[in-house]
């Protein structure tokens, strides 16, 4: 591999006056899947809508390079053009607006930056369908609003299906295992794993081991205080899972 | 007679003359009491706190004069350019207040479903009025209303007979358009449904050609048990035109009343939309829109008054204000001693998208019961970062991701009315008014 498809180097970030992220670094392959795990306030969250270009949260030092580019320069419409895609923990219902109409427009908007003709009605009706059904949604989705009145578990699979339809280099999913039942993680799962390829990078930031059952990552991730503290592989969330994250606060404590 | 103001005194000289009516000895006189009414109350001031955010001044510092029947014309071309798409209704015009037959369509209204215009009934029927012209809509209610019944030159009266359905909507079309120098308009609109009888009544207003009238307009329902009324009204007067309405209806027991009032146009708008309900298991729907900016001034206040236990009101106003434009909201309910069990839930929320626009918006609750359950509430805000955080996210543009979610705001009282070739209209022309509203049809 000659170079990271995601390469976070030295990143510190606050919010208002709080410094949310000290120090973080993170390299991300083209065909990997990475787990980002943490306690609460960790900063997970924080990256994950740093990632995709989120105003609130100032950058006060490092560098995010996406592609070989300065991600942080991007506006975020710019992000999802260039192929960043960030699954929301909490989907934002918009009445009256199409969810398949939003989707359509945000795929043309992103293969008009590319050069890209605009997507062909039918084929694109037909990839939609095909992919509502790999999510269990019924054909009343393509009539339906954008998350207005979607049950929790419905919001979290629309985030996949819109996933599955942009076709993301970049995906970062955000707690997307938060809220469900273990049938819907299923079929969350089922969505996630059915995106992984050799071009395309997934993140998963979670605060349970329990999705990574269903999702077996390449690499994972502790986050605390705004940094990575330990990374290794699946075993990572395993023992997370047995020791709690007081564990790693204590190895965080004799480090520091 | 003395009047409360020169202003007053002068519209009541303008205004006088010969009226359909005038010989039936009961309309005269209801007509010279209103006058008298008129001129005693003056046109309201902002010393008055129902009025305390408007100021007339406006319409008071203007000469209208009373619009002349022979001129009450309007292309047909241009009447046909109102029509609303899909929509298949009995039509009435009005042109600054007068009936146009010639432009209207009544066909397919007969006996159970009778739509007449007002000054007809007045010259050739007008036993049938005695006990509704002035029956609910007190003159008193404001100088306007007073002038409304001493000066109005047409309408419609509506008659639903009782276990009828009125199969198509009834829309009542009034156009203001432009005259040498600027009129007044009176219309009157009364409408009595009987038991179990339904219908859905537009009024739907429109001002032409920048026409600088005042459009004063007085509506009278009237349910019987067990009636159902939805009533929509859609004010688009033109950015130089006034318009003032009020709304008075009493309900019967188990009648269901749906207000959709949608303002748009006017620099100046005052609506009032008043219900009672009178009866056990009356119930009652108010929704709104409002849009405005540049320099517009709308103000909707509304009066539910739950008079009997078991009765239920919903109300639900929403507002987008742009540029300098001012909203004023007043919402009363009032719950009578001994109506209990009611329930009564309050809410409007409002959307400022610049530093000079302004709302005023006020709940006025008065409970006399004590086991009722009741709600309001009132937000006034911008657009939601996390929602056009989210629209981006996804790829589109920050333009197109604040008109989507400005739409998406006023949706949310567009999904509320039941008639899809009027809401199908309206979102069009909700996209149309909106910044960047061409971005947002291919999204809905």
């Amino acid at each position: 591999m000659s170079e990271a498809m995601l390469k976070i180097e030295n990143l510190h970030a606050r919010v208002e006056d709080a410094e949310i992220l000290r120090g973080l670094d993170l390299e991300v392959n083209a065909g990997e899947v990475h787990a980002i795990m943490g306690p609460n306030g960790s900063g997970k969250s924080t990256l994950a809508h740093i990632l995709a270009g989120r105003g609130e949260y100032e950058v006060t030092d490092g560098s995010v390079t996406y592609k070989g580019q300065d991600l942080l320069t991007l506006e975020p419409e710019e992000r999802a053009h260039a192929g960043v895609f960030l699954a929301f923990q909490y989907p934002v219902e918009i009445p009256g607006v199409n969810n398949v109409y939003l989707l359509k427009a945000a795929l043309n908007a992103k293969r008009k930056a590319q050069g890209l003709e605009e997507v062909d009605a039918v084929d694109f009706l037909s990839d939609v369908k095909q992919k509502m059904k790999l999510m269990g949604m019924d054909d009343s989705f393509l009539n339906r609003s954008v998350n207005q009145g979607f049950s929790g578990g419905e919001k979290k699979r629309n985030e996949v299906f819109q996933m599955m339809v942009l076709e993301p280099e970049l995906c970062i999913m955000d707690e997307t295992d938060s809220g469900l039942d273990i049938d819907a993680l299923k079929v969350v799962a089922r969505g996630v794993n059915e995106m992984r390829g050799p071009d395309r990078a997934i993140v998963l930031v979670t605060h349970y081991q329990r999705l990574l059952d269903h999702i077996q990552p390449d690499h994972v991730h502790v986050l605390a205080g705004g940094r990575v503290l330990k990374s290794g592989d699946k075993s990572l969330a395993l023992e997370l899972e047995e020791k709690g994250y007081d564990w790693v606060r204590q190895e965080e404590a004799s480090t520091a | 007679m003395t009047a409360a103001d020169d202003t007053t005194a002068r519209l009541i000289e303008r205004f006088a003359g010969e009226r359909p009516g005038d010989s039936v000895g009961w309309i005269a006189a209801a007509r010279r009491t209103a006058a008298e009414q008129a001129a005693q109350a003056g046109l309201p001031t902002t010393r008055l706190e129902d009025w305390k955010y408007t100021s007339i001044k406006p319409i008071a510092k203007r000469d209208f004069a009373r619009s002349d029947a022979r001129q009450a014309t309007a292309a047909a071309d241009a009447i046909e350019a109102l029509r609303i798409p899909g929509l298949d209704a009995h039509r009435l015009v009005f042109v600054n207040g007068h009936f146009a037959a010639a432009l209207s369509d009544r066909t397919g209204a007969g006996d159970r479903v009778r739509v007449r215009n007002l000054a007809g009934v007045f010259a050739e029927d007008a036993a049938a009025l005695r006990d509704r012209f002035t029956a609910i809509a007190p003159s008193d209610f404001s100088g306007f209303t007073a002038l409304n019944t001493a000066f109005c030159d047409d309408g419609a009266f509506i008659e639903l007979a009782a276990e009828t359905r009125a199969e198509r909507p009834i829309e009542l079309l009034f156009v203001s358009t432009r005259q040498d120098e600027p009129v007044a308009a009176h219309p009157r609109v009364i409408v009595t449904a009987g038991h179990h009888a339904e219908a859905t009544v537009i009024e739907h207003y429109v001002g032409l050609d920048d026409a600088q009238n005042l459009t004063n307009a007085v509506t009278e329902v009237s349910l019987d048990p067990g009636a159902r009324m939805t009533h929509y009204r859609i004010q688009r007067e033109s950015r130089k035109g006034f318009h003032v309405g009020s709304v008075h209806v009493r309900q019967a027991d188990d009648s269901r009343y749906e207000s959709h009032n949608v303002q748009i146009g006017g620099q100046l708008a005052r609506t009032d939309i008043n219900t009672g309900l009178d009866a056990e298991g009356a119930e009652t729907l108010f929704n709104g829109l409002y849009l405005a900016n540049g320099r517009q001034h709308v103000d909707t206040h509304t009066r539910i008054n739950h008079n009997k236990p078991y009765t239920r009101s919903e109300e639900a106003y929403r507002g987008i204000l742009d540029g300098h434009a001012r909203g004023v909201f007043n919402g009363r309910v009032y719950v009578a001693p001994h109506a209990q069990k009611i329930e009564a839930y309050q809410s409007n929320d409002n959307l400022l998208l610049s530093g000079k626009a302004e709302i005023d918006t006020k709940p006025e609750l008065e409970i006399y019961a004590d086991d009722v359950v009741c709600s309001h509430g009132a937000t006034v805000g911008q657009l939601d970062a996390n929602a056009l955080f989210y629209l981006r996210s996804r790829g589109v543009d920050p333009d197109t991701a604040r008109g989507l979610l400005l739409y998406a705001f006023a949706e949310a009282a567009i999904d509320r009315m039941t008639l899809p070739a009027l809401r199908e209209w309206l979102q069009g022309f909700v996209i149309e008014e909106l910044p960047h509203g061409e971005r947002v049809r291919e999204f809905v």
